[in-house]
């Protein structure tokens, strides 16, 4: 595995490189009671920078290239996972995968948003860029869900939908919209999940679910930084600004009353512990699943239609001009 | 060679002062055909060229008062304003933006609904005011496009929606985007009660409007030569790194591609939108027979 390390990360490597030299070169009493005080060292300023990240910081790591992805996840929490391919129109679009699995036992229909971990992976995926096709089948297997009674999970992890001629051509906008209306419209229950990056309309298309979860270090925006640092500052080297601005962390989702729940991390990121945070997803994944599946098809409509009508900030003056 | 550079710059400071001159005085300078028209004459033509028929860009009072009949018009959400929900602040705070967009276009936000009647049917109708921040849509839009379904819905009358925008506004963040979800939940709710709802695309319908009700019409249309795409064509060349084809995402490359119904002329639009309501409409038919006293 090739790890990245990004400057915030580089301390904590540092040290833990340091504990592995000592581990290789002593094996003395008193030498394994400092390695195990560096541990606890290292383990203790990791969650401390943690949890101070910034938000660019936070993008940063979102978008990690280690960080898990849609295919890592499903491989922890999922069994029998059949990859259904195709929008029964015009292609498949490697960039969203989705199929049949089982969660717990219990059959589901489970699809994301993938990227790749290589050059030759990621001109097959796209960089998780989906175009309409990718909308579409996701439409066609949340549509199979419905028929069948099966509940559906979405992992979100995009930029965003790929901005391309093609795409256009075969109506990018229309696929994005027909997904959101379609998933008001499901009577199973739903949940999304955003596993590292949240890009707009194209996270959001197959983010109109029941409940919001994010990971803890994941974003969400209406816009990435840069593109609005390019618009708004006209600099997209104001990037930095752009993304505190935009309150786009898991936090500020949370605050905002759009994000339901934030699943934790393994300290220092998905990517340093992909076990123990699938264990923390399956385990909120479980409480949704069991809260939503409990309600009656009828209440579960209503309940969506009342949270995603709720969302936004008005002001009203009593005088109407 | 600093002699020369010096030059050419004055030599577009005066041409940018000629071209700026021109549309606030009495005559007009089309920007397709470069006819000069007579201002009021323009006007009076819907701001359509007699000559070429390019469709300049029209205010949307002016907007208003031809696609809904005389006298039928009730506005109403006047009372929503947009707040600051993130304290968000570029060069210049969104409340200052806000407030410098509510001098120049009006106290409403981008987005005027109400009641009206087209062509004699009446009608739950909604105009993006594309001067007021680019069209953009956050909490208040969303708001107002929603509640022009609601409407439809209660008084069971069709819905019309004028679309003109960039996209959703970046200064209402996650909220803005939010209002995707919501505005298309509220159409599905007409659709599921099949309530017709026209969709009328103008130039420019980009980003997450495009991307939500604007493309979920039970009929699309579009103004002659309107941009309506998902991404904007500076974004797409920027990504592909190649110049685009011509009259890409022009309204007419759109209903090539099967994306639009029909291209129809700001001239015919009211007569048109009566004309396609009356036929899909039971009950908005059922009302012109009554109005008729038949």
């Amino acid at each position: 595995m090739t790890v990245k390390i990004l400057e915030f990360e580089r301390p904590i490597v540092e040290l833990e490189r340091q504990i592995q030299e000592l581990k290789r070169v002593s094996a003395t009493p008193e030498m394994s009671l400092e390695i195990t005080r560096l541990e606890r060292q290292a383990a203790q300023i990791q969650r401390e920078r943690f949890a101070s990240l910034s938000p660019w910081e936070l993008c940063q790591l979102a978008k990690h290239p280690d960080r898990p992805y849609t295919l890592d996840y499903f491989g922890e929490l999922l069994t029998e996972f059949t990859e259904l391919r195709g929008d029964r129109r015009f292609a498949d679009d490697p960039a969203i995968v989705g199929g049949l699995a089982r969660f717990e036992g219990q059959p589901i229909v489970a699809l994301g948003h993938q990227k790749g971990r290589n050059t030759k992976e990621n001109l097959y995926r796209n960089f998780g860029m989906a175009r309409p096709e990718g909308y579409r089948k996701a439409q066609r297997l949340m549509e199979l869900a419905d028929r069948f009674g099966l509940p559906v999970l979405c992992l979100i992890d995009t930029t965003g939908a790929y901005p391309g001629i093609g795409a256009e051509e075969r109506g990018q906008s229309e696929a994005i919209a027909t997904s959101l209306e379609l998933m008001m419209r499901l009577r199973v229950p739903t949940i999304s999940l955003v596993i590292g990056e949240g890009g707009s309309g194209g996270a959001l298309a197959i983010g109109v679910t029941d409940r919001i979860l994010m990971l803890e270090h994941a974003v969400y925006s209406v816009i990435s930084p840069r593109g609005c640092a390019s618009i708004l500052w006209k600099d997209a080297e104001a990037e930095r600004t752009a993304a505190e601005q935009l309150r786009m962390t898991a936090h500020d989702l949370s605050q905002l009353g759009i994000c339901d729940e934030i699943i934790p991390e393994a300290v220092g990121g998905a990517h340093r512990g992909l076990t123990v945070t699938a264990a923390a997803i399956q385990e909120s994944l479980r409480r949704h699943f069991a809260a939503l599946r409990a309600l009656t098809v009828e209440e579960r409509l209503a309940q969506r239609y009342g949270k995603y009508r709720r969302m936004g900030h008005l002001e009203v003056v009593s005088e109407s001009v | 060679m600093a002699w020369w550079r010096r030059k050419k710059e004055s030599l577009e400071r005066t041409s940018v002062e000629q071209k700026q001159s021109l549309p606030k005085g009495l005559w007009s300078k089309c920007d397709a055909c470069g006819e000069i028209t007579y201002t009021a004459e323009l006007v009076q033509n819907l701001r359509v060229c007699p000559v070429c028929g390019h469709h300049h860009p029209m205010p949307t009072r002016e907007r208003i008062a031809a696609m809904v009949d005389e006298g039928s018009w009730q506005e109403l959400d006047t009372e929503l304003r947009s707040g600051d929900p993130l304290g968000f602040r570029d060069s210049v705070p969104y409340r200052e933006r806000i407030v410098k967009a509510v001098k120049s276009a009006g106290p409403g936000d981008a987005f005027a609904s109400g009641i009206g009647s087209i062509d004699g049917v009446s009608a739950s109708v909604g105009f993006f005011v594309f001067e007021f921040m680019g069209g953009s849509m956050g909490s208040v839009v969303g708001e107002k496009v929603t509640r022009v379904f609601e409407r439809a819905l209660e008084r069971r009358i069709p819905a019309v929606i004028f679309s003109a925008s960039g996209g959703a506004r970046m200064q209402e963040g996650i909220l803005s985007l939010m209002q995707l979800a919501k505005t298309s939940a509220a159409r599905a709710r007409l659709r599921e009660a099949a309530i017709p709802y026209i969709s009328v695309c103008l130039h420019p319908t980009t980003g997450g409007v495009a991307a939500s009700f604007a493309m979920l019409g039970d009929l699309i249309l579009a103004e002659p030569k309107a941009l309506v795409g998902f991404a904007g064509p500076r974004v797409i060349q920027q990504t592909i790194g190649q110049e685009l084809p011509a009259g890409f995402q022009r309204a007419e490359f759109l209903v090539e591609h099967g994306m639009l119904d029909q291209i129809v002329s700001r001239l015919e639009m009211r007569e048109h939108l009566g004309s396609l309501l009356r036929m899909l409409g039971p009950r908005a038919a059922a009302q012109v027979v009554d109005a008729q006293g038949v």
